[in-house]
Protein backbone atom coordinates (compact mmCIF):
# COMPACT_ATOMS: atom_id res chain seq x y z
CA UNK A 1 0.00 0.00 0.00
CA UNK A 2 1.18 3.58 -0.65
CA UNK A 3 2.16 5.89 2.38
CA UNK A 4 -0.26 8.21 3.26
CA UNK A 5 1.45 11.31 2.72
CA UNK A 6 -0.07 15.00 3.23
CA UNK A 7 0.97 16.89 0.09
CA UNK A 8 2.43 19.73 1.88
CA UNK A 9 6.58 19.62 1.95
CA UNK A 10 8.87 21.57 4.40
CA UNK A 11 12.20 23.37 3.38
CA UNK A 12 14.95 25.97 5.39
CA UNK A 13 15.35 29.02 4.02
CA UNK A 14 18.24 30.68 4.93
CA UNK A 15 18.13 34.94 4.85
CA UNK A 16 19.19 37.94 6.48
CA UNK A 17 16.49 39.88 8.52
CA UNK A 18 17.61 43.46 9.11
CA UNK A 19 21.21 42.31 8.72
CA UNK A 20 20.77 39.04 11.17
CA UNK A 21 20.61 35.74 9.65
CA UNK A 22 18.15 33.59 10.04
CA UNK A 23 17.12 30.10 9.16
CA UNK A 24 12.90 29.82 8.85
CA UNK A 25 10.96 26.70 8.34
CA UNK A 26 8.05 26.56 5.86
CA UNK A 27 5.66 24.63 4.43
CA UNK A 28 3.91 24.95 1.06
CA UNK A 29 1.52 23.15 -1.36
CA UNK A 30 -0.18 23.68 -4.41
CA UNK A 31 0.71 25.97 -7.71
CA UNK A 32 -0.45 29.45 -8.97
CA UNK A 33 -1.07 32.97 -7.51
CA UNK A 34 1.57 33.10 -3.54
CA UNK A 35 -0.21 32.94 -0.78
CA UNK A 36 1.55 33.70 1.99
CA UNK A 37 0.22 32.24 5.77
CA UNK A 38 0.88 34.39 8.95
CA UNK A 39 0.16 32.21 12.12
CA UNK A 40 -0.78 33.62 14.99
CA UNK A 41 1.35 35.15 18.57
CA UNK A 42 2.84 32.33 20.07
CA UNK A 43 1.75 29.47 17.34
CA UNK A 44 3.67 28.35 14.37
CA UNK A 45 2.58 27.86 10.58
CA UNK A 46 0.52 24.28 11.03
CA UNK A 47 -2.09 26.54 11.91
CA UNK A 48 -2.82 26.43 7.75
CA UNK A 49 -2.28 22.93 7.24
CA UNK A 50 -5.95 22.32 6.15
CA UNK A 51 -5.52 25.04 4.10
CA UNK A 52 -2.52 23.26 2.45
CA UNK A 53 -4.40 20.35 2.26
CA UNK A 54 -7.58 21.53 0.25
CA UNK A 55 -7.28 20.87 -3.49
CA UNK A 56 -9.77 23.67 -4.40
CA UNK A 57 -7.23 25.58 -2.61
CA UNK A 58 -4.06 24.40 -4.07
CA UNK A 59 -5.17 23.88 -7.53
CA UNK A 60 -5.17 27.87 -8.12
CA UNK A 61 -2.73 28.89 -5.21
CA UNK A 62 0.70 27.97 -4.25
CA UNK A 63 -0.01 28.60 -0.20
CA UNK A 64 3.27 28.67 1.94
CA UNK A 65 3.51 28.57 5.65
CA UNK A 66 6.28 30.16 7.53
CA UNK A 67 7.46 29.69 11.11
CA UNK A 68 8.00 33.19 12.52
CA UNK A 69 11.83 33.67 13.49
CA UNK A 70 11.65 32.12 16.87
CA UNK A 71 8.54 29.80 16.96
CA UNK A 72 8.09 26.10 15.55
CA UNK A 73 10.97 24.84 13.99
CA UNK A 74 12.42 28.09 12.84
CA UNK A 75 15.90 28.03 14.90
CA UNK A 76 16.17 31.08 16.70
CA UNK A 77 19.00 33.49 15.50
CA UNK A 78 22.43 33.08 17.30
CA UNK A 79 22.77 34.51 20.63
CA UNK A 80 19.46 34.25 21.70
CA UNK A 81 20.05 33.11 24.51
CA UNK A 82 21.49 36.61 25.85
CA UNK A 83 17.96 38.20 24.48
CA UNK A 84 14.63 39.03 25.45
CA UNK A 85 12.52 37.75 22.90
CA UNK A 86 10.00 40.70 21.70
CA UNK A 87 7.92 41.39 18.60
CA UNK A 88 7.70 44.76 17.24
CA UNK A 89 5.96 46.28 14.22
CA UNK A 90 9.06 46.76 12.36
CA UNK A 91 10.77 43.43 12.83
CA UNK A 92 7.88 41.74 11.90
CA UNK A 93 7.16 43.45 9.02
CA UNK A 94 10.79 42.99 7.81
CA UNK A 95 10.47 39.34 8.61
CA UNK A 96 7.87 39.37 6.06
CA UNK A 97 8.70 41.29 3.77
CA UNK A 98 12.09 39.60 3.66
CA UNK A 99 10.67 36.11 3.59
CA UNK A 100 8.70 36.87 0.32
CA UNK A 101 11.84 38.49 -1.35
CA UNK A 102 14.20 35.94 -0.75
CA UNK A 103 11.67 33.06 -2.23
CA UNK A 104 11.25 35.40 -5.02
CA UNK A 105 7.46 35.86 -4.30
CA UNK A 106 5.44 37.63 -6.96
CA UNK A 107 3.09 40.22 -5.20
CA UNK A 108 1.49 37.24 -3.07
CA UNK A 109 -1.38 37.62 -1.18
CA UNK A 110 -0.85 37.68 2.20
CA UNK A 111 -3.60 35.80 4.77
CA UNK A 112 -2.22 36.57 8.93
CA UNK A 113 -4.27 35.54 11.65
CA UNK A 114 -4.51 37.66 15.16
CA UNK A 115 -1.20 39.18 15.64
CA UNK A 116 -0.74 38.41 11.64
CA UNK A 117 -3.68 40.06 10.89
CA UNK A 118 -2.68 43.27 12.92
CA UNK A 119 0.56 42.80 10.57
CA UNK A 120 -1.34 42.80 7.53
CA UNK A 121 -3.17 45.88 8.10
CA UNK A 122 0.14 46.95 8.58
CA UNK A 123 1.07 46.08 5.63
CA UNK A 124 -1.77 47.48 3.94
CA UNK A 125 -0.83 50.91 4.98
CA UNK A 126 2.94 50.89 4.22
CA UNK A 127 3.81 48.28 1.51
CA UNK A 128 0.39 47.70 -0.26
CA UNK A 129 1.97 47.79 -4.21
CA UNK A 130 3.71 44.66 -3.17
CA UNK A 131 0.79 42.63 -2.87
CA UNK A 132 -2.06 41.44 -4.74
CA UNK A 133 -4.23 40.47 -2.25
CA UNK A 134 -4.29 41.04 1.58
CA UNK A 135 -6.52 39.07 3.88
CA UNK A 136 -6.94 39.69 8.05
CA UNK A 137 -8.17 37.29 9.92
CA UNK A 138 -9.57 38.25 13.58
CA UNK A 139 -7.78 41.75 13.12
CA UNK A 140 -8.55 45.00 14.15
CA UNK A 141 -6.28 48.61 14.49
CA UNK A 142 -6.57 48.30 18.42
CA UNK A 143 -7.99 45.83 20.98
CA UNK A 144 -8.46 45.99 24.74
CA UNK A 145 -6.20 44.04 26.60
CA UNK A 146 -7.93 41.01 28.68
CA UNK A 147 -5.17 39.62 30.81
CA UNK A 148 -1.32 40.72 32.31
CA UNK A 149 0.98 38.89 30.19
CA UNK A 150 3.23 38.57 32.85
CA UNK A 151 1.99 35.30 33.51
CA UNK A 152 3.05 34.23 30.34
CA UNK A 153 6.79 33.45 31.53
CA UNK A 154 7.63 32.85 35.00
CA UNK A 155 9.25 29.96 36.98
CA UNK A 156 6.28 29.17 39.11
CA UNK A 157 3.68 28.57 36.05
CA UNK A 158 4.14 26.63 33.35
CA UNK A 159 4.28 28.43 30.08
CA UNK A 160 3.17 25.95 27.78
CA UNK A 161 0.13 25.37 30.06
CA UNK A 162 -0.95 28.61 30.69
CA UNK A 163 -0.67 30.14 27.39
CA UNK A 164 -2.82 27.49 26.06
CA UNK A 165 -5.63 27.55 28.99
CA UNK A 166 -6.18 31.48 28.92
CA UNK A 167 -6.67 30.79 24.63
CA UNK A 168 -8.68 28.16 25.15
CA UNK A 169 -11.32 30.53 25.52
CA UNK A 170 -11.02 32.10 22.35
CA UNK A 171 -12.02 28.98 20.93
CA UNK A 172 -16.02 28.58 19.46
CA UNK A 173 -17.81 26.15 21.72
CA UNK A 174 -19.12 24.61 18.22
CA UNK A 175 -15.25 23.83 17.16
CA UNK A 176 -14.27 20.41 16.88
CA UNK A 177 -12.73 18.86 19.96
CA UNK A 178 -9.86 17.00 18.27
CA UNK A 179 -9.09 20.33 16.22
CA UNK A 180 -9.63 22.26 19.38
CA UNK A 181 -7.43 20.37 21.43
CA UNK A 182 -4.23 20.29 18.21
CA UNK A 183 -4.88 24.10 17.95
CA UNK A 184 -4.05 24.21 22.15
CA UNK A 185 -1.17 21.89 21.91
CA UNK A 186 0.33 24.59 19.49
CA UNK A 187 0.79 26.89 21.73
CA UNK A 188 1.63 23.83 24.45
CA UNK A 189 4.69 23.91 22.73
CA UNK A 190 6.21 27.26 22.26
CA UNK A 191 8.72 28.53 23.34
CA UNK A 192 9.88 30.07 26.84
CA UNK A 193 8.49 33.76 26.96
CA UNK A 194 7.44 34.09 23.01
CA UNK A 195 3.95 34.03 23.20
CA UNK A 196 4.33 37.07 25.49
CA UNK A 197 7.05 38.28 23.05
CA UNK A 198 4.45 38.40 20.28
CA UNK A 199 2.26 40.17 22.44
CA UNK A 200 4.53 43.14 23.06
CA UNK A 201 3.55 44.10 19.51
CA UNK A 202 0.20 43.34 20.07
CA UNK A 203 0.30 45.46 23.52
CA UNK A 204 2.59 48.00 23.37
CA UNK A 205 3.61 48.50 19.67
CA UNK A 206 1.12 47.86 17.35
CA UNK A 207 -1.78 50.49 17.72
CA UNK A 208 -2.73 51.11 14.27
CA UNK A 209 -5.76 53.45 15.16
CA UNK A 210 -5.70 56.35 13.21
CA UNK A 211 -3.57 55.10 10.84
CA UNK A 212 -5.53 52.38 8.81
CA UNK A 213 -7.47 55.54 7.68
CA UNK A 214 -4.96 55.98 5.17
CA UNK A 215 -5.12 52.47 4.11
CA UNK A 216 -5.96 52.22 -0.37
CA UNK A 217 -7.60 49.25 -1.18
CA UNK A 218 -7.49 50.54 -4.94
CA UNK A 219 -4.23 49.57 -4.70
CA UNK A 220 -4.52 46.70 -2.65
CA UNK A 221 -7.89 44.73 -2.30
CA UNK A 222 -8.23 44.33 1.53
CA UNK A 223 -10.63 41.77 3.08
CA UNK A 224 -11.08 41.47 7.13
CA UNK A 225 -12.88 37.85 8.62
CA UNK A 226 -13.56 37.62 12.57
CA UNK A 227 -14.73 35.12 14.09
CA UNK A 228 -18.13 36.04 16.63
CA UNK A 229 -16.59 33.69 19.61
CA UNK A 230 -13.26 36.12 19.36
CA UNK A 231 -13.86 38.01 23.01
CA UNK A 232 -9.71 39.11 21.87
CA UNK A 233 -10.41 40.79 18.75
CA UNK A 234 -14.74 41.20 18.72
CA UNK A 235 -16.63 41.32 15.80
CA UNK A 236 -16.99 44.85 17.03
CA UNK A 237 -13.41 45.94 16.63
CA UNK A 238 -12.98 44.03 13.29
CA UNK A 239 -16.45 46.21 12.22
CA UNK A 240 -15.30 49.35 13.31
CA UNK A 241 -11.58 49.05 11.67
CA UNK A 242 -13.29 48.36 8.51
CA UNK A 243 -15.68 50.82 8.69
CA UNK A 244 -12.94 53.58 8.65
CA UNK A 245 -11.33 52.17 5.28
CA UNK A 246 -13.22 52.58 2.23
CA UNK A 247 -13.23 49.45 0.07
CA UNK A 248 -12.53 47.08 2.80
CA UNK A 249 -14.41 43.91 2.90
CA UNK A 250 -15.68 42.84 6.07
CA UNK A 251 -17.43 39.54 7.31
CA UNK A 252 -18.70 37.91 10.71
CA UNK A 253 -18.02 34.28 10.71
CA UNK A 254 -20.39 32.52 12.86
CA UNK A 255 -19.51 29.65 15.30
CA UNK A 256 -15.91 30.58 14.58
CA UNK A 257 -13.45 32.15 17.41
CA UNK A 258 -10.41 33.47 17.33
CA UNK A 259 -8.10 30.52 14.99
CA UNK A 260 -11.13 29.70 12.65
CA UNK A 261 -8.01 28.40 10.29
CA UNK A 262 -7.22 25.21 12.92
CA UNK A 263 -10.26 25.43 15.45
CA UNK A 264 -12.99 24.82 12.54
CA UNK A 265 -11.20 23.79 8.83
CA UNK A 266 -14.57 22.66 7.59
CA UNK A 267 -16.70 26.02 8.79
CA UNK A 268 -13.89 28.05 8.10
CA UNK A 269 -13.26 26.86 4.55
CA UNK A 270 -16.99 27.99 3.57
CA UNK A 271 -15.67 31.80 4.45
CA UNK A 272 -12.47 31.89 3.13
CA UNK A 273 -13.04 29.76 -0.73
CA UNK A 274 -15.35 32.75 -1.97
CA UNK A 275 -12.30 35.05 -0.57
CA UNK A 276 -9.65 33.31 -2.37
CA UNK A 277 -12.29 32.82 -5.64
CA UNK A 278 -12.65 36.51 -5.69
CA UNK A 279 -8.84 37.51 -5.68
CA UNK A 280 -8.23 34.43 -8.12
CA UNK A 281 -10.64 36.08 -10.45
CA UNK A 282 -9.17 39.47 -10.09
CA UNK A 283 -5.88 38.48 -9.98
CA UNK A 284 -3.41 37.19 -13.57
CA UNK A 285 -0.86 34.95 -12.30
CA UNK B 1 -33.40 26.47 39.64
CA UNK B 2 -31.01 29.62 40.41
CA UNK B 3 -27.74 29.70 39.03
CA UNK B 4 -26.50 29.13 43.00
CA UNK B 5 -28.27 26.02 42.76
CA UNK B 6 -26.88 24.76 39.64
CA UNK B 7 -23.40 25.41 41.41
CA UNK B 8 -24.53 23.43 44.38
CA UNK B 9 -24.75 20.46 42.10
CA UNK B 10 -20.48 20.93 41.50
CA UNK B 11 -19.46 17.69 43.99
CA UNK B 12 -21.58 15.46 42.07
CA UNK B 13 -20.70 17.42 38.49
CA UNK B 14 -16.95 16.70 39.32
CA UNK B 15 -16.91 12.96 40.91
CA UNK B 16 -18.45 12.17 37.68
CA UNK B 17 -15.55 13.93 35.54
CA UNK B 18 -12.51 11.13 35.72
CA UNK B 19 -10.25 13.12 33.20
CA UNK B 20 -10.90 16.49 34.94
CA UNK B 21 -10.08 14.72 38.34
CA UNK B 22 -7.10 13.41 36.87
CA UNK B 23 -5.83 16.58 35.05
CA UNK B 24 -6.78 18.40 38.47
CA UNK B 25 -4.86 16.17 40.95
CA UNK B 26 -2.28 18.69 41.88
CA UNK B 27 -4.66 20.66 43.06
CA UNK B 28 -3.90 21.87 46.56
CA UNK B 29 -6.21 25.40 47.85
CA UNK B 30 -9.05 27.06 49.12
CA UNK B 31 -11.06 29.57 47.01
CA UNK B 32 -14.11 31.02 47.07
CA UNK B 33 -16.28 31.40 44.51
CA UNK B 34 -19.42 33.93 44.08
CA UNK B 35 -22.71 32.78 42.09
CA UNK B 36 -24.26 35.82 42.19
CA UNK B 37 -24.69 37.17 46.09
CA UNK B 38 -23.76 33.76 47.12
CA UNK B 39 -20.42 32.60 48.24
CA UNK B 40 -19.12 29.00 47.83
CA UNK B 41 -16.25 27.91 49.62
CA UNK B 42 -14.51 25.29 48.20
CA UNK B 43 -10.84 23.41 49.40
CA UNK B 44 -8.68 20.62 47.30
CA UNK B 45 -6.48 18.52 48.97
CA UNK B 46 -4.10 16.69 46.10
CA UNK B 47 -6.83 16.98 43.74
CA UNK B 48 -9.95 15.87 46.16
CA UNK B 49 -12.96 18.50 47.12
CA UNK B 50 -13.06 17.87 50.81
CA UNK B 51 -14.79 20.48 51.78
CA UNK B 52 -17.79 22.53 49.43
CA UNK B 53 -19.78 25.21 51.63
CA UNK B 54 -22.55 27.03 50.42
CA UNK B 55 -23.26 30.63 52.07
CA UNK B 56 -21.22 33.05 53.98
CA UNK B 57 -18.36 31.62 56.44
CA UNK B 58 -17.25 33.97 59.20
CA UNK B 59 -13.68 34.20 58.39
CA UNK B 60 -12.98 31.47 56.28
CA UNK B 61 -9.39 32.33 54.67
CA UNK B 62 -9.18 31.82 50.72
CA UNK B 63 -6.78 32.13 48.28
CA UNK B 64 -8.69 33.69 45.88
CA UNK B 65 -11.81 34.47 44.67
CA UNK B 66 -14.08 34.22 41.41
CA UNK B 67 -17.09 36.40 41.13
CA UNK B 68 -19.74 36.20 39.03
CA UNK B 69 -22.95 37.57 38.32
CA UNK B 70 -26.48 35.79 38.25
CA UNK B 71 -26.29 36.78 34.42
CA UNK B 72 -22.72 36.11 34.01
CA UNK B 73 -23.33 32.54 35.29
CA UNK B 74 -27.01 31.54 33.35
CA UNK B 75 -25.29 32.40 30.19
CA UNK B 76 -22.03 30.68 30.57
CA UNK B 77 -23.93 27.62 31.53
CA UNK B 78 -26.13 28.10 28.57
CA UNK B 79 -25.68 24.37 26.52
CA UNK B 80 -23.62 26.18 23.72
CA UNK B 81 -23.08 29.55 25.72
CA UNK B 82 -23.54 32.70 23.42
CA UNK B 83 -20.01 34.74 21.88
CA UNK B 84 -18.80 36.99 24.83
CA UNK B 85 -20.47 34.82 27.91
CA UNK B 86 -18.99 31.64 26.47
CA UNK B 87 -14.99 31.55 28.78
CA UNK B 88 -14.48 32.76 31.74
CA UNK B 89 -12.21 35.52 30.62
CA UNK B 90 -14.76 36.78 28.33
CA UNK B 91 -17.17 37.33 31.14
CA UNK B 92 -13.84 38.84 33.31
CA UNK B 93 -13.57 41.31 29.73
CA UNK B 94 -16.98 42.50 29.50
CA UNK B 95 -17.23 43.26 33.46
CA UNK B 96 -19.45 40.44 34.19
CA UNK B 97 -17.23 38.47 36.28
CA UNK B 98 -13.86 39.20 38.84
CA UNK B 99 -11.13 37.66 39.77
CA UNK B 100 -9.28 38.51 43.36
CA UNK B 101 -6.69 37.52 45.95
CA UNK B 102 -3.71 35.34 45.05
CA UNK B 103 -3.86 34.36 41.07
CA UNK B 104 -1.12 32.08 41.23
CA UNK B 105 -2.75 28.93 42.32
CA UNK B 106 -5.50 29.63 39.43
CA UNK B 107 -3.14 30.18 36.74
CA UNK B 108 -1.16 27.19 37.57
CA UNK B 109 -4.22 24.86 37.42
CA UNK B 110 -6.04 27.46 34.85
CA UNK B 111 -8.22 24.71 32.50
CA UNK B 112 -8.73 22.67 35.31
CA UNK B 113 -10.68 26.15 36.87
CA UNK B 114 -11.65 27.27 33.71
CA UNK B 115 -13.40 23.52 33.21
CA UNK B 116 -14.93 23.31 36.82
CA UNK B 117 -16.60 26.48 36.42
CA UNK B 118 -17.95 25.67 33.76
CA UNK B 119 -19.38 21.56 34.59
CA UNK B 120 -22.95 23.10 35.27
CA UNK B 121 -22.97 23.57 31.70
CA UNK B 122 -23.67 19.76 32.02
CA UNK B 123 -27.35 20.57 33.60
CA UNK B 124 -28.29 21.99 30.60
CA UNK B 125 -26.91 19.48 28.70
CA UNK B 126 -29.00 16.81 30.26
CA UNK B 127 -31.97 18.40 30.17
Amino acid sequence: MAPALDPMVGRYLRLDIDGTPHRLYFEEAGSGIPLVCLHTAGADGRQFRHLMADPEITSRFRVIAFDMPWHGKSTPPDGWEKTEYRLTTASYTAAIRAFCQALELDRPVVMGCSIGGRIVLNLAIGHAAEFRALVALEAADFQQPWYDTAWLHRPDVHGGEVCAALISGLIAPQSPPVSRHETLWMYMQGGPGIFKGDLYFYRMDGDLREKVTSIDTSLCPLYLLTGEYDFSCTAEDTLRTASQIPGAQVQVMKELGHFPMSENPARFREYILPVLAKIASTSSS
Amino acid sequence: MTPADCFAKLPDLLSDDADLLRRGRWLNVECRIDIGTEPFHLTFKDGALVSFDRGPRLMRSTAFTVRGSDEAWRHHWQKMPPPGWHDLFALTKRGAASLEGDLRPLLQNLQVFKDLLALPRRLAEAS
